[in-house]
């Protein structure tokens, strides 16, 4: 025979709020919400209070104003006539471009360094060290800032081309490094089908992507036929025609000359103008943030147990061999996470480059734009949305790529 | 059968041979270069091309080195005594040191008030570094601030002693009040803290400053490496607190307290840096009330603060994480509360885990207050890209500043990383 008694039943009292631990929460909660509340309504009356004293309202009105600067290095058609809102698209531009080229380069450059770190060479292991430390510990400003000084400074001006025995000469007659900018050979469409050179351009981005696939399915076939017979059929001529054939078919078709630059009174003219403001800031990012990668890629590297190296050796695998088919491919999963970060720290810092003048979305929207219009916190706010945007796409696409490396557990 | 073998095998070993000694190629010096520097085409490829980049780097960089000249008064005089033979120009950095170091404006009879803050420093950081000096010690650390406050900006000593008389309370309050309960004497220590500021800011006189003992230094007035030290000290420390805070907040299971957490933790990590620091100096003065001024200074503190706040969050929630789950488990069935929990049990652990993450961020953020130079502060490189590089007379000197100003940083920067790795070989109690 046993009998229940229930729990008492409490009723709920005031002090509870404070002694009992169930609802102390809400009341912590309570209190942090109206804390916020109220210093997000003092800090919007204040705001409002200071615009009122100078007569300004929040506005989005001036991003349609003509914008009245010029920008030298860019993507997309502009001139000064063009709105705020075109020059602030200019400088969206111009980060990305300089965030593609030096998350590319730096990604290169910090799988050498780091794979090469962990070399047998001891001098080689130790130069490689003596980077990494080197870069490390000085501020990317300086960096940049240094390399600025070698883009404008060392680099001959256009006029020590001119003459007959000129101070500087041009590398191969096609690149010229002067104080104002590199020089390059601009590619040209003499006769691009459907009209304009942007089409013609187009065609053949996606004549590459379709050998990307084709050579991919490529050595889908000969995977298949190795798994069935054994033996592996010879692709690389095959692979070669793949990519090399329709290019080139194209690019006769389409009549490709190049525009060489060249010595004009006292300037370079024709080609592709690099200015020393993009190649400062993306080689100093490009290095910078390859010697920390290096330093994930080593850790990536050293988190793989030697017996694997070893069963691998052991199976007559050559060094170059066990490096890209065994230990880099387990290694990945340890570095990726870090490398994503390191992506967007360099697109963060990419900011950077309102210290040398070029025209990124911060020396656009958050430098000049800002200065001519005096709308401060218009221009701020959208300079931080762009980047937290950015932020979010970047590590939202790299998780994806994470997911799809990482160790799929049972 | 047996015969036949006995007469075939003429001669058995009943000894062991002695090992024969490696060959020649194998050890020793050629064994090393073999090993280590020839070994195959490549490597032997890798070594000479090494060998070729270290020799270019100290061909160029050695004579320039040791032809420097350390005595002239502009670059053109430089050049005189050069007479083109190769070397650097070093006369900028003996000439312009003072300003490198404490910036243009900062008196030069106070400088000795500086250097003194940092010989401080150094003493009020040992019994922080270095764990096995005596626990009294730390009693110097909690006055520097307020002595360093006082002699690098100087003026009247009733304000750090204010500031101090302020915490002081707070502190004997909080002994009082938290041995009922944590949230009571932390309440109570604030609310102290803040009634002694407040008389205390009515009792001091406006013109205070007037006739210091110290000359008075106004914010604007700092400048140089002693700015770069200053900001990267006083954010770091301040944000440690603050990133314990968010870590949390962030690990709390308060949904709302935790999104507040959260979103400032992901929006202060998805913008860069410069941003934050064009809010501090275009934006945050239309956030304080009207006519009130803030310097620039403590706005580029505040927004300095918040941002390795974020990341030093991220590193402490990290090691938060790493803790097994019976750490927490444990402090629950001693029956500790959350707050006893967390000082006596999960935190002292977590924060361990977390050093080597928190001294990165700490290197990066002292590294990244070079930022400032963009919103117009005169750090060290502030310096040389304005006032130096601009004079007259040392127009061009670039690589003479660029390297010190690298000089400074590095030694700075290595300092710590390799303290922190020291540190972590010391506290590492786990099997060896």
């Amino acid at each position: 025979m046993t009998t229940m008694t229930d729990p008492p039943q409490e009723s709920f009292r005031v002090s509870m709020l404070i002694n009992d631990t169930r609802y102390r929460s809400y009341t912590f909660q309570f209190i942090a919400l109206l804390a916020l509340v109220v210093s997000i309504a003092y800090l919007m009356s204040n705001m409002f209070a200071n615009l009122r004293d100078q007569g300004l309202f929040l506005s989005w009105a001036f991003l349609g104003e003509p914008a009245g600067y010029d920008i030298n290095q860019r993507l997309i058609e502009y001139n000064s006539q063009m709105t705020h809102w075109r020059a602030t698209l200019v400088g969206v531009l111009n980060t990305l471009l300089v965030a593609f080229l030096a998350c590319v380069s730096a990604t290169v450059l910090g799988v050498i360094a780091g794979v090469l770190r962990l070399s047998n060479n001891w001098l080689v292991s130790k130069l490689m060290s003596a980077y990494v430390e080197a870069f490390r510990n000085v501020p990317v400003l300086i960096w940049i800032i240094i390399i600025f000084t070698i883009m404008t400074a060392v680099m001959p001006a256009p006029r020590a081309f001119r003459g007959d025995e000129p101070d500087a000469a041009m590398l191969f007659g096609l690149f010229a490094f002067t104080n104002r900018g590199v020089y390059v050979p601009a590619p040209i469409l003499g006769n691009p089908l459907f009209g304009s050179a942007a089409m013609g351009w187009l065609l053949i981005v996606l004549g590459l992507v379709g050998s990307f696939f084709g050579a991919k399915a490529l050595s889908a076939w000969a995977n298949a036929k190795q798994e069935l017979t054994g033996e592996r059929p010879t692709t690389w001529y095959i692979t070669l025609a793949i990519w090399f054939v329709p290019l080139l078919v194209l690019l006769t078709i389409m009549g490709l000359s190049w525009n060489v630059p060249a010595l004009k009174g006292f300037n370079f003219a024709g080609g592709l103008t690099i200015r020393g403001s993009l190649i400062a800031l993306w080689f100093a990012l490009a290095i910078y943030t390859g010697a920390f990668i290096a330093e994930n890629v080593r850790a990536g590297i050293q988190a793989i147990s030697k017996g694997q190296t070893e069963a691998a050796a052991s199976l007559g695998l050559r060094p170059g061999r066990i490096m890209n088919l065994v230990i880099l491919p387990q290694a990945l999963r340890v570095i990726i996470p870090p490398l994503i970060s390191q992506y967007l720290n360099i697109t963060k810092n990419s900011s950077l480059a309102i210290a040398v003048g070029y025209m990124d979305i911060t020396g656009t929207l958050g430098g000049i734009t800002l200065n001519q219009t005096g709308r401060a916190i218009e221009c701020v706010l959208l300079l931080m949305l762009f980047y937290l945007t950015i932020s979010l796409l970047i590590s939202a696409v790299m998780n994806v790529y994470n997911n799809s490396v990482k160790l799929k557990e049972r | 059968m047996s015969d036949t073998h006995a007469q075939t095998v003429a001669f058995v070993r009943d000894t062991q041979l002695p090992p024969s000694p490696p060959p020649a190629s194998e050890v020793g010096l050629v064994g090393w270069l073999r090993g280590n520097l020839f070994n195959g085409v490549w490597g032997t490829v890798l070594t000479l091309l090494s060998l070729y980049a270290i020799y270019a780097i100290l061909a160029s960089a050695l004579p320039w080195l040791f032809n420097g000249v350390w005595t002239t008064k502009s670059l053109a005089e430089c050049r005189e005594v050069l007479d083109g033979v190769r070397g650097g120009c070093f006369s900028v950095l003996t000439e312009r040191v003072h300003q490198l170091l404490y910036g243009f404006k900062y008196p030069a009879s106070e400088y000795w008030r500086a250097n003194l803050a940092l010989v401080l420093l150094l003493v009020a950081a040992l019994p922080v570094l270095i764990y096995t000096l005596p626990r009294k010690m730390l009693i110097i650390t909690a006055l520097y601030p307020f002595v360093a406050f006082w002699l690098i900006w100087g003026g009247t000593i009733l304000t750090p002693l204010l500031a101090l008389v302020g915490f002081v309370a707070g502190y004997f309050v909080f002994q009082k009040l938290s041995t009922s309960s944590f949230a009571a004497g932390f309440f109570g220590a604030v609310i102290a803290a803040i009634l002694v500021w407040t008389i205390g800011g009515w009792l001091i006189p406006d013109n205070a400053n007037a006739n210091a003992m110290l000359r008075y230094v106004p914010s604007r007035d700092l400048g140089g490496f002693m700015l770069n030290m200053m900001l990267g000290v006083t954010c770091v420390s301040l944000s440690i607190p603050l990133g314990i805070v968010l870590a949390l907040g962030r690990q709390s299971d308060m949904p709302i307290i935790k999104w507040i957490c959260v979103v400032f933790i992901e929006f202060v990590r998805g913008v860069p840096l410069i941003t934050l620091l064009f809010v501090a100096s275009v934006m945050l003065a239309y956030f304080f009330p009207p006519n009130s001024t803030v310097d620039l200074f403590l706005r580029v503190v505040i927004m300095i603060t918040m941002f390795s706040a974020a990341y030093i969050a991220e590193v402490i929630r990290g090691g938060l994480a790493a803790l097994p789950r019976g750490q927490y488990e444990a402090a629950d069935s001693l029956g500790l509360d959350y707050p006893q929990a967390m000082r006596l049990i999960i935190l002292p652990q977590a924060l361990k885990i977390s050093i080597p993450g928190i001294v990165n961020v700490a290197v990066g953020l002292f590294k990244d207050t070079t930022l400032v130079s963009v919103i117009s502060m005169f750090d060290l490189v502030g310096m040389i890209r304005g006032p130096i590089l601009s004079a007259q007379e040392w127009n061009g000197v670039y690589w003479e500043l660029l390297g010190f100003a690298s000089l400074l940083f590095f030694v700075v920067c290595y300092g710590i990383s390799q303290y922190s790795q020291w540190l972590e070989r010391q506290l590492a109690t786990d099997h060896r």
